[in-house]
């Protein structure tokens, strides 16, 4: 079998000593910050980047990977204990897990929220393993018309799944484009709205970006809510469940996983979309013996499962096709950028050893959480009060030290603090930065392909709809766009994200 | 005016893609458009440009229609702070060196909380800046001065 051999190649990969360490580091990074308040995933791979400039290609995505769902284990901690999601993609678990360690019952959620994840995780590995070879396949035969109708699609679907006004996502779209292809034109050498700055040739880097909207950006905003977190319970008992426990929560773990995978790899999707998108499947399907929203165990089982199969799958489109499906899969490929590893379908085929061993820490990693987060969750507790107005000056310091160190530059630094401050107003204009995010790494790619097809085509835009394949994505593009715009569908996309 | 716009979120920021991809179009002007076939730099730009005024122009001719709430107040106090502290720290970090320059940007920053206190600020910054001269400079071999040139040291 090709798998067998593919993961045995992984495995022996992700068990060399540096690469456990690191995906060890990970982890517990990945817990840490989904325990600490206003710290998420995107903000700390920005911030650690510097730091694996060292390292292994392999080694230094295996950390930054741990992190990200890592990062979905620790949020769902304090969603129980505190009521106060770390993550967006706790969001759900709150509901219920908050309502059974009201009940006593804390340490039962905690150890589903923790079973569910690492079924969901094995399950996602597999898949990936599964998936990933014949999609890079199909990738490889793809023309330039392909891939732009292919980036179409990605686009809309990120729209359709985004939060909010479909109209300022579209428009966040065009302008993270706009943004995307500052700099030297690749082709002609034109520099392009540098202003004439020679630190704006090379364009904007991807991580002043992202520190800028993610890092300070929220601060701010975190700093203006001014919430106190106060911990209700100071130790957690029973952290196991029994065997019929365990056979109850089974089904719900098995369909948000299938809810998450499935979720994951659209682009927008991933972990937040699927608990929600989880959470409404157990509330139809499930026949709880307690209400939803007062304690229901299976509230938990399955948006934890799902958000955690989310986040695996979401490395799909990224590993075979170079495509993005959230701001995290954004920043991992500006991590493969700077190990010089163009992210796309010949990433399987010329650096095997790579993939597979990424994968396979994935799983490894997930193998570590559940041991790190069920006996030593008294640690985590602690965290959980941190005093944020101690926390966000040394995230800042981070922010600034990590900027500085990309290009050596100090004007990195004081276009993060411009990216602070449109992050902040885009949020008080209730205009989501994540498509912009998406649009800014896919800016570059989407001018070269139109260019390649309509240089193919000699200049003829029929190109797009006359090759079978791009034809078929653009028609679903089209489609996805005309259902989410007809008024009936649209309410019940409000009401969902409402939830 | 005010009167006019009944979705203040939906008018600003349709004006700020407007002005966005307005700026862009003129700004392309300057660049080769090219043609279909050869795509020149100004092609790409100048279409998305188009795109985004489209964008913005439904948004604000919106706005006169639909209903929303207002844009809630701005913080000016933590936005200054924080961003402030860390433009300070770009102009300083050459010639100050690593530990002064941090040491600022933490206290200013620490500032921008309602729970500010001036000596656990400063712990904080001297804490913070040692830990990162010693992990950052002498650990990772980052190009910094840990003091900088102007204490002619």
């Amino acid at each position: 079998m090709d798998i067998l051999a593919n993961l045995s190649l992984g495995f022996s990969t992700a068990f060399s000593l540096a690469n456990l360490f690191y995906c060890f580091v990970g982890v517990v990074l990945g817990t840490l910050i989904g325990v600490l308040p206003g710290l998420g995933p995107v903000a700390t791979i920005a911030m650690l980047l510097p730091v694996t400039f060292s390292f292994q290609p392999v080694t230094a995505l295996i950390m930054l990977a741990g992190i990200f769902y890592g990062a979905q284990y620790g949020g769902s901690t304090t969603a129980i204990l505190v009521n106060l999601p770390g993550e967006a993609s706790s969001v759900i678990t709150a509901l219920d897990g908050h309502a059974m360690a009201k009940r006593g019952e804390a340490g039962k959620a905690l150890a589903t929220a923790a079973i569910g994840s690492f079924i969901a995780g094995t399950i996602a590995t597999f898949l990936i393993a599964l998936f990933a070879p014949p999609l890079a396949e199909m990738a490889l035969k793809f023309g330039p018309a392909e891939y732009f109708s292919l980036l179409v699609l990605g686009l809309v679907v990120s729209i359709v799944l985004a939060h909010g006004s479909l109209l300022h996502a579209l428009g966040m779209i065009f302008l993270g484009l706009l943004l995307g292809i500052i700099g030297t034109d690749v082709n002609s050498g034109a520099e392009r709205f540098t202003f004439g700055a020679p630190w704006l040739a090379d364009g904007v880097n991807f991580v002043v970006l992202a520190m800028g909207m993610y890092g300070l950006g929220e601060i701010i905003n975190n700093l203006e809510k001014k919430d106190k977190r106060d911990l209700m319970l100071k130790s957690v008992s029973g952290l196991r469940l029994s065997w019929a426990e365990f056979k109850h929560i089974l089904p719900s773990v098995l369909r948000g996983t299938t809810v998450g995978s499935f979720l994951g790899i659209l682009p927008g999707g991933g972990a937040v979309l699927s608990s929600f998108a989880s959470y409404a499947v157990e509330k139809k399907v499930a026949k709880s013996t307690v209400p939803f929203g007062e304690g229901a165990i299976e509230g938990v089982a399955g948006p934890e499962s799902a958000n955690n199969a989310g986040s695996q799958t979401s490395f799909i489109p990224m590993l075979t096709l170079g495509i993005p499906s959230n701001p995290t899969m954004a920043i991992m490929i500006g991590a493969m950028m700077i190990h010089s590893i163009q992210p796309g379908p010949s990433v399987l085929s010329e650096q095997p050893a790579l993939f597979w061993g990424l994968i396979a820490s994935m799983w490894i990693g997930n193998l570590f959480l559940i041991v790190l987060n069920l006996p030593l969750i008294g640690l985590w507790v602690k965290l959980i009060t941190a005093p944020y107005h101690l926390m966000f000056p040394v995230i800042i310091v981070f922010c600034a030290i990590g900027v500085i160190s990309i290009n050596n530059t100090e004007w990195d630094v004081f276009m993060m603090a411009f990216f602070g401050l449109a992050g902040y107003v885009f949020s008080k204009l209730e205009c989501e930065p994540a498509p912009m995010l998406l649009g800014f790494i896919l800016g570059p790619m989407m001018e070269e392909y139109l260019r390649r097809a309509l240089l193919m085509s000699s200049g003829d835009f029929s190109v797009f709809f006359t090759r079978p394949l791009s034809a078929t994505l653009l028609v679903v593009a089209a489609v996805a766009m005309v259902v989410v715009l007809m008024p009936s569908i649209s309410k019940k996309r409000e009401e969902t994200f409402k939830e | 005016m005010s009167s006019l716009i009944k979705h203040p979120r939906d008018f600003y920021a349709g004006l700020m893609y407007s002005a966005v991809g307005l700026g862009a179009i003129i700004i392309a002007r300057d660049y080769n458009m090219g043609t279909s076939v050869r795509m020149g730099p100004g092609y790409f730009p100048t279409m998305l440009g188009g795109l985004l005024v489209l964008v913005g122009a439904i948004s604000m001719v919106r706005s006169f229609f639909n209903k929303g709430e207002g844009i809630p107040a701005f913080s000016w106090k933590e936005i200054v702070l924080v961003l402030g502290s860390v433009v300070l720290f770009g102009v300083l970090v050459r010639g100050a060196g690593l530990v002064p320059s941090l040491i600022l940007l933490v206290i200013v920053s620490a500032w921008a909380s309602d729970q500010f206190r001036l000596k656990t600020a400063l712990l904080l910054a001297v804490l913070t800046s040692v830990f990162s001269a010693l992990v950052f400079v002498k650990g990772l071999g980052l190009p910094f001065a840990i003091i900088g040139p102007w204490f002619g040291i």
